[in-house]
């Protein structure tokens, strides 16, 4: 009888645990794109590293035809704000933000790179391929509308 | 640079094969959409030690009332002069002026992108660097704003970015307290366009008073130009070897 008590108890805690847990915890931003393939688990617990990686090979040695970069993350995980244009890093609801805010640990990146998904002109075709333009253009504009 | 091998699984492999395959490999793993615009097309460019990218500056068809280069390389990477001592300033007009006879020419001069760079000797943190294909760079990831390098550069070409700024160009990040100069585009270079912002204005403005290219390609416009006309690099004396030089000054 004792025990039972004391697993209802547990049982108790846990489920007053996880509602309280569910209502802190920082609700992020769905992403447009395809999904990352190593799954979001892995890229919450890597990301620093794999950017600070590829920062290097592209500031150094040029190249700059690496997985990740910066303005492809901030192209996907662009938040939209009330007047339906991306925010930028100042925005509390900014992706990065939502979950360094949460755990108050600082960020760098956005006082020299551009916090908002590069613009579609002349100046942004780096990013992609020619073959690619109709396709990207359309992806954007999903983005836009989401 | 020797990059610490980073022990990750996963998309870290499989980066390090993109990069030892090629395009090939690349063009299999792009996903479709918006993905896309962060892998680039498929093609790796990256600074080729073979290549001496230069330019060469005829100071005698570059007008005084012209400074074209100047607001080119302000539009392209976005910063911005308005006279103050303090203010960034990637590439500037000079005006030389003969003591003795009162002739006058003017001539933009931008960093020199030395083969022996002071800056990058000078540099605390080694974020001040030359890049395989001789372009010198400052890597703002490690600058910490000290400006030895601005103290460095016997050409004034480095500036010290003091105020928060926003709105960067993708291709082209800035921030508050970090060294900056002329990185000789960099990005369009990369990206294959083999010339700069400041050379394409100044060809639209028709002087051509700029040629930009690989000086150790012999083919090359810039080769050829060297090769058939007098030039002189500035502060020859320094024996630093420059990638800028000039004529008819």
């Amino acid at each position: 009888m004792k025990r039972l008590f004391i697993a209802t108890l547990v049982l108790f805690g846990l489920a007053v645990g996880m509602t309280y847990a569910a209502s802190v915890y920082p609700e992020i931003p769905k992403a447009t794109g395809e999904p990352h393939p190593e799954g979001n688990e892995y890229w919450r617990i890597n990301h620093m590293d794999l950017l600070r990686h590829d920062r290097d090979l592209t500031v150094r040695d040029g190249i700059r035809d690496t997985d990740a970069s910066l303005a492809g993350c901030v192209t996907c995980h662009a938040v939209n704000g009330s007047d339906g244009q991306p925010v930028t890093f100042k925005s509390e609801d900014y992706f990065c933000r939502v979950c360094h805010d949460y755990v108050a640990v600082r960020i760098d990146c956005f006082q020299c790179h551009n916090s908002i998904p590069p613009k579609m002109d002349k100046a942004s075709l780096m990013y992609k391929g020619k073959t690619e333009t109709f396709e990207v253009l359309l992806a954007y504009i999903e983005g836009l509308s989401k | 640079m020797n990059i610490p091998d980073l022990k990750l699984k996963g998309a870290e492999i499989h980066r390090r094969d993109v990069l030892k395959g090629g395009a090939a490999l690349a063009t299999i793993t792009l996903a479709p959409g918006v993905t896309l615009m962060a892998m680039g097309n498929g093609v790796a460019a990256a600074a080729n030690p073979g290549v001496r990218w230069g330019l060469l500056i005829d100071a005698g068809k570059c007008p005084s009332d012209c400074s074209a280069c100047v607001t080119a390389c302000s539009d392209e990477h976005g910063w911005e002069n308005n006279g103050l001592p303090t203010d960034p300033q990637w590439i500037r007009k000079v005006t030389l002026r003969d003591k003795e006879t009162g002739y006058e020419n003017t001539l933009p001069v931008m960093c020199q992108h030395c083969e022996n760079p002071p800056c990058v000797d000078v540099c605390p943190t080694g974020a001040s660097f030359k890049r395989e294909d001789g372009i010198v760079l400052v890597d703002r990831h490690t600058c910490i704003g000290c400006r030895y390098c601005m103290m460095a550069c016997p050409f004034k070409a480095r500036s010290f970015l003091a105020e928060s700024i926003t709105d960067q160009k993708p291709y082209s990040p800035r921030g508050k307290g970090t060294v900056e100069g002329c990185n000789m585009c960099v990005h369009k270079l990369d990206r294959g366009d083999g010339t700069t912002a400041c050379v394409e204005a100044c060809k639209a403005t028709g002087y051509n008073a700029m040629i930009f290219g690989d000086m150790n390609d012999p083919e090359s416009d810039i080769s050829k130009a060297l090769a058939s006309y007098p030039s002189i690099e500035l502060r020859a004396d320094l024996g630093l070897n420059l990638g800028v030089r000039y004529q008819n000054i």
